[in-house]
C-alpha cells in the first residue's frame, strides 16, 4: 500500500505521521502538497493534525477548498482509503465526507492527555487486528473535538456500524468520566458508509514508537497492512 | 553630506522616550548635530534595558561564558548554540515576557512564545521543545485568576498552533508578584552543525529584505516599555504590546529552516524589540558595513504610518535577510511557496552609517555601531547597597518554631498547597506531544527529556529557581537554583551542558536591588564553573516592580535557569516514578537540620523571612558525580531531586505516578519536622531493587557521599515511623485537584 500525506499551510502532524508510516512501518509515503492536485498513485491518504490555514474562520473550513483536496475528495469518493487525524478529522467532517461535527471541548479549553479507546467497528480496514476487549492508550491533543451529530444521524452511525472508537477508561468502561471533551456518547471517530473514510479526534502517530513507550495504537497501522 | 529631514528633537522628547540628559547629550555627540525626532526614537530603544543592558552588562560579563563544546560564543547570534556530537547542534534561549502579560495576559504570553522560537530558527534551528517559568501573586486574587488564565492560554494557542511540545516549566505563586507576573519562556532546538545562520550583513549591494507579517501599529516603544516600572497607568501602554499569530509564525519558519538549506544568504535576524531598527543596526555593526533601507517599500497593515512607526514597530513574525546579489529568485520561490511577504527594501553599503529613507528623502541616518551593546551603547555600574533584611533574616532561630503535633495533618497540607500540588490544570492546555519526541509523558523523570530520532542520544530540559532562597541569600541562592537544574539533568541521567539564564529583577537605580543583582551573579558564576555550565545567553528583565505610595516594592529576585543537559545512550535515562513494590529507598546526600526558606515555615508557620538554606558546592558536585556513575552503572530504579515541600513530598511523587506507596522511618538525628519537609538541598531520593542493595553499599562505601537507608515501596500505604499517614490515592486526589478548585 502507498501512502500519501497532505501539508497543509499551518499542518503540524505532518512530519510525526510521515515518521510512523515511513520510518517505523517501513512504507513507501509520498508527501502530498495542498497547491498540488496530484496523489501521485497513493492508495491511501492521510490528513494530518495541526490548525490547517491558522484554523481561520472554523477548524477545517478553509482546508477543503485547496486545489489537492479536489482530488482527495475524488478519490475518497471511488472508494480511496482516506483518514483524517484531529483537524484532519475536522476538514473531512467540513467536506462532508464524514457524518456529524466537531465542537469546542464542553471544558472550552484544549486539552492534551493520554485517554483510552474502545474499539468499536473492529471489522474495518483500520481494526481488524485489534482486539476489542483490549482499551488502546493514546493521546488526544485538541480545543474543539467535541463530537455531535444529530438523532438521525446518530442512528444511522449506529445501524451501519460507523462508529470506530469510543473513550473508556483504563479498564475499558465507556463513561462520563472517561469523555474528555464532552463527545455525544463518548464517539472518538467515526467511518463513512463506504468504511473507506476514517476520521478520529486522537492521534495514533503518537503512541507507535517504542521510544515513547506507548505503541499500543501501533495496531491501527499494522492492522493497515494486514 | 546629505541633509537629514524633519526638524531637530528636544531634550525633553528624549526624556519622554526614556532617555537621560547625559544620554541626549552623548547623541549629539556622536552625530555631531542634533538629532531629529526619528533618531531620537532610534537612539531610545537601541540605549533602552532591553536591547542594550547598559545597566547589567558589566556583571554579566562575569559569568563563565566559554567551553569547549559552545559553538557560538555567548551574545553573539540570538541564542546559545551547543555541540552535543554527531554533527547535531543544540540551540537554546530563555525570555521574558513580564511587562506586556502585565498588561494583556492573553497576548503578551502568546508573543513571548512567539519571539523565542523566532530567535532558535532564525538562526537555522528547529524548535523541538518549549518550557516556560510562571509566577503569579496571591492565588486567591481576582487578578491572579485573571492573569494565570489568560497567560496559560496565551502560551497554549499560540504555542499548540505553531507545533512545538512543552516538555517542562515552573509555577509558582507568592504576592511579590501580585503586580508584576513573571513569563518567561524557553525554546530548544536542533540543527546540523553546517546550517547555521548567522545574524550578519556584509558585502556591498547585497539586497536586503524583508520578509514574513506586514508591519503595523503595534509594539512601538515595546522596549522601552519594558525598561521602566509597572504603575497604574500601564494599561495606557496597551498599544506598546504586540499581537500575535502562530498561523504566520510556523508558515515563516518553515520557509526560514527552507532558507537554511540553500547558500543563497549572507545573514538573517528575526525582529523581536526594536523591529527594523534593531535588526538593521545590529545586523551591519556585526558584518562591519552599512545599510540603506527605503521605509516605503516596507509592506504595512495601515496607510500614512510614518517613518518612526515603521522603524519602531514590534509586529511579530518578520525578519530581516541579507540576500546574495543574484540568489533573489531561489528566495523569492521558498517565501512564494509559503504565501509570505518577502520584499526588497534596501542593500548594504559601504561604512558604518545605516540610513533609513521615505520616498527618497532621508529620514534617518545613524552610525550602527553607536547604537549596539558592546558598541556605542552607554554602560554603567549602578550603585548597589546590602538590605536591612538580609541580616535581620540571619537571626532566624528553628527553636522559635514549636514542632506541630501532628506531622500528619502538615504533610496533608502540603501536598495539597498551590506551590507544591499538581500543575496539571496548567500543563494540559499546553500541546506536550506534538512531535513525538517528549520520552517524559508515559515516564516521567525530573527533566523534560526530548528523543533525538535516529540518534542513540536524547536531550535533558529544565528550567528552575526558587525565588524565595534567592530574596534570602541571592548568592547561594542562584548558586542553589543553578545546583537544582543541574541535579535535575542529572536526575533524569544526564550530564549538565549549558545554561541560558532569565533575570528577572526589580529597579537597577534601586541600590537594594542592584545588590541582589550583583550577587546573584556572582552565586551563578561560581555555581556554573563547577559544574561546567558556560551561560550562553538569555535577557535581563528589570522593572519588575511597583511604586506602591512611593516606596518601590520589587518582586522576588528571580534568576531563572534553563539547563539542558545530553543523555548519551537512552538507556540510561531515569524515572522519578518508583517501578516496584518492595524496592528499598535511600537517601541520597546530608541529613541537616535544616527548615530554612521552605514553603512549610513560610506558608505552615507563616514565617516569611530565614536565611536561605545551607549550601555547600562541593558536596553538591560530589552526589551529582556519584548519582550519575550510579546511573550509568544501572543501579538506580528511580531517582528523584528532594525540593518544594522537602523529603515527604519528594517520596510521594515518586509513589504517585505508579500508584505505589512507601514505608519510611526517619532518622532520629534531626527534628522530625525538618527530615520530612526541610527544604535543604543536594539530596536526593533513589529506589533500588533488592538484589542490587549488595553492590550499591559496595560501591558507596568507596565514595564520600552520605547514604541513609529510609526504608521500601509499598502497594499503596504511606507510613511513616509505622504510623500510616495515608493511602496514595487519597494522597494523589488532595494533589491532583487542588490547584484547579483554587484557579477555577
Amino acid at each position: 500500500m502507498k501512502f500519501g500525506v497532505v501539508i497543509f499551510p499551518g499542518s503540524n502532524c505532518d512530519q510525526d505521521m510521515i515518521y510512523v508510516l515511513e520510518t517505523i512501518m517501513g512504507q513507501e509515503t509520498e508527501r502530498l502538497w495542498h497547491k498540488d492536485e496530484d496523489l501521485k498513485g497513493c492508495d491511501f491518504i492521510v490528513l494530518p493534525g495541526g490548525f490547517s490555514y491558522g484554523d481561520y474562520l472554523r477548524s477545517g473550513a478553509i482546508a477543503r477548498f485547496s486545489p489537492i483536496m479536489k482530488s482527495v475528495i475524488e478519490h475518497a469518493n471511488n472508494g480511496g482509503y482516506l483518514m483524517g487525524v484531529c483537524n484532519g478529522f475536522q476538514v473531512l467532517c467540513e467536506a462532508g465526507l464524514l457524518p456529524g461535527t466537531l465542537l469546542h471541548n464542553d471544558n472550552q479549553k484544549f486539552i492534551c492527555k493520554n485517554v483510552h479507546l474502545q474499539v468499536v467497528n473492529e471489522e474495518c480496514l483500520l481494526t481488524g487486528n485489534v482486539d476489542p476487549e483490549e482499551p488502546l492508550k493514546i493521546p488526544i491533543a485538541h480545543g474543539e473535538g467535541r463530537y455531535f451529530i444529530n438523532e438521525e444521524g446518530l442512528a444511522q452511525l449506529k445501524s451501519n456500524d460507523q462508529i470506530l472508537f469510543k473513550y473508556c477508561n483504563i479498564d475499558g468502561k465507556v463513561s462520563a468520566e472517561a469523555n474528555p471533551n464532552g463527545s455525544l456518547e463518548n464517539i472518538a471517530g467515526v467511518c463513512n458508509k463506504g468504511k473507506n473514510v476514517f476520521g478520529m479526534m486522537p492521534h495514533p502517530e503518537r503512541a507507535a514508537d517504542l521510544n515513547l513507550l506507548n505503541v499500543d495504537v501501533k495496531l491501527l497501522f499494522e492492522s493497515l497492512l494486514a | 553630506m546629505e541633509a537629514v529631514a524633519e526638524k531637530k528633537a528636544t531634550l525633553a522628547q528624549a526624556q519622554e522616550m526614556g532617555l537621560t540628559k547625559d544620554e541626549f547629550e552623548k547623541i549629539i555627540e556622536i552625530l555631531g548635530r542634533v538629532p531629529n525626532f526619528t533618531e531620537v526614537s532610534i537612539f531610545s530603544v537601541m540605549w533602552s534595558e532591553h536591547c542594550s543592558y547598559k545597566n547589567s552588562i558589566i556583571w554579566l560579563k562575569k559569568l563563565p561564558r566559554d567551553g569547549d563544546h559552545l559553538l557560538v560564543q555567548a551574545g553573539e547570534e540570538n541564542a546559545g548554540l551547543v555541540d552535543i556530537g554527531d554533527g547535531v547542534g543544540c540551540c537554546f534561549k530563555i525570555e521574558s515576557h513580564n511587562h506586556p502579560s502585565a498588561v494583556e495576559p492573553y497576548q503578551g504570553a502568546a508573543t513571548g512564545v512567539g519571539g523565542i522560537n523566532r530567535d532558535i530558527f532564525t538562526m537555522g534551528a528547529r524548535p523541538i521543545a518549549q518550557l516556560n517559568s510562571l509566577r503569579f501573586g496571591d492565588i486567591t486574587l481576582d487578578r491572579t485568576k485573571w492573569l494565570i488564565k489568560g497567560v496559560v492560554k496565551g502560551i497554549g494557542d499560540y504555542g499548540n498552533a505553531f507545533g512545538i511540545p512543552v516538555l517542562g516549566g515552573e509555577l509558582f505563586f507568592d504576592p511579590c508578584y501580585n503586580t508584576n507576573p513573571l513569563v518567561n519562556a524557553m525554546s530548544v532546538g536542533i540543527m546540523s552543525k553546517e546550517d547555521l545562520i548567522s545574524a550578519t550583513s556584509y558585502g556591498v549591494g547585497n539586497p536586503v529584505f524583508i520578509v514574513g507579517s506586514s508591519t503595523g501599529k503595534d509594539g512601538i516603544h515595546g522596549a522601552t516599555f519594558a525598561s521602566g516600572d509597572i504603575t497604574e497607568d500601564s494599561a495606557n501602554d496597551l498599544p506598546s504590546v504586540q499581537v500575535g499569530d502562530p498561523f504566520q509564525e510556523k508558515l515563516l519558519m518553515e520557509a526560514s529552516l527552507e532558507l537554511a538549506k540553500t547558500d543563497a544568504i549572507i545573514g538573517m535576524q528575526d525582529m523581536g524589540a526594536a523591529g527594523i531598527t534593531c535588526s538593521t543596526t545590529e545586523m551591519s555593526d556585526k558584518g562591519g558595513h552599512g545599510m540603506r533601507i527605503d521605509l516605503d517599500k516596507v509592506p504595512t497593515r495601515q496607510a500614512d504610518m510614518v517613518p518612526f512607526e515603521i522603524l519602531l514597530s514590534e509586529s511579530q513574525e518578520r525578519m530581516l535577510v541579507v540576500v546574495k546579489k543574484g540568489r533573489e529568485d531561489e528566495v523569492n520561490a521558498i517565501f512564494d511557496k509559503w504565501d509570505l511577504n518577502c520584499v526588497e527594501i534596501g542593500e548594504v553599503t559601504e561604512g558604518d552609517q545605516v540610513k533609513f529613507y521615505m520616498n527618497g528623502e532621508l529620514v534617518a541616518d545613524v552610525p550602527a555601531s553607536h547604537l549596539v551593546l558592546g558598541g556605542g551603547a552607554p554602560v554603567y555600574e549602578r550603585e548597589s547597597k546590602e538590605p536591612a533584611y538580609f541580616a535581620e533574616s540571619k537571626k532566624f532561630d528553628i527553636n522559635s518554631i514549636a514542632e506541630p503535633d501532628s506531622l500528619k495533618e502538615v504533610a496533608e497540607f502540603l501536598t495539597g498547597h498551590y506551590n507544591i500540588a499538581s500543575k496539571k490544570w496548567v500543563t494540559e492546555q499546553y500541546d506536550s506531544m506534538v512531535g513525538t519526541v517528549n520520552m517524559s509523558t508515559n515516564n516521567p523523570s525530573d527533566a523534560g527529556i526530548a528523543n533525538l530520532k535516529d540518534s542513540n542520544k536524547a536531550i535533558a530540559m529544565t528550567v528552575d529557581c526558587n525565588a524565595r532562597f534567592v530574596y534570602s541569600d541571592p548568592e547561594e541562592g542562584t548558586a542553589m537554583a543553578v545546583a537544582e537544574a543541574a541535579r535535575n539533568i542529572v536526575c533524569s541521567g544526564g550530564k549538565p551542558s549549558a545554561v541560558t539564564n532569565c533575570l528577572n529583577f526589580g529597579n537597577p537605580y534601586n541600590p537594594e536591588v542592584f545588590w541582589q543583582f550583583s550577587n546573584a551573579i556572582m552565586g551563578m558564576k561560581k555555581a556554573c564553573e563547577k559544574f561546567n555550565t558556560p551561560v550562553t545567553g538569555g535577557n535581563v528583565s528589570f522593572y519588575n516592580q511597583v511604586v506602591i505610595d512611593g516606596k518601590d516594592e520589587a518582586v522576588f529576585p528571580t534568576p531563572t535557569i534553563g539547563m539542558i543537559g545530553v543523555i548519551e545512550d537512552k538507556k540510561h535515562i531515569t524515572p522519578l516514578a518508583f517501578q516496584e513494590k518492595g524496592d528499598l529507598i535511600y537517601l541520597l546526600g546530608d541529613v541537616v537540620e535544616d527548615i530554612n526558606s521552605s514553603e512549610y515555615l513560610y506558608s505552615y508557620h507563616n514565617v516569611k523571612l530565614s536565611p536561605a538554606p545551607h549550601f555547600d558546592l562541593d558536596k553538591e558536585a560530589l552526589l551529582q558525580d556519584t548519582l550519575l556513575d550510579l546511573i550509568k552503572m544501572d543501579m538506580i530504579a528511580s531517582a528523584h531531586d528532594c525540593a518544594d515541600g522537602g523529603l515527604y513530598i519528594t517520596l510521594l511523587e515518586m509513589a504517585m505516578v505508579n500508584g505505589f506507596g512507601f514505608d519510611i522511618i526517619t532518622s532520629s538525628e534531626v527534628r522530625e519536622d525538618a527530615f520530612m519537609f526541610g527544604e535543604s538541598p543536594s539530596r536526593v531520593v533513589v529506589s533500588i531493587s533488592r538484589d542490587k542493595e549488595d553492590l550499591f553499599l559496595e560501591i558507596m562505601e568507596e565514595r564520600r557521599l552520605s547514604i541513609l537507608l529510609l526504608g521500601h515501596v509499598t502497594q499503596g500505604k504511606i507510613c511513616v515511623d509505622e504510623d500510616q499517614w495515608a493511602m496514595v490515592e487519597d494522597a494523589k486526589l488532595i494533589f491532583d485537584t487542588s490547584l484547579e478548585k483554587m484557579i477555577v
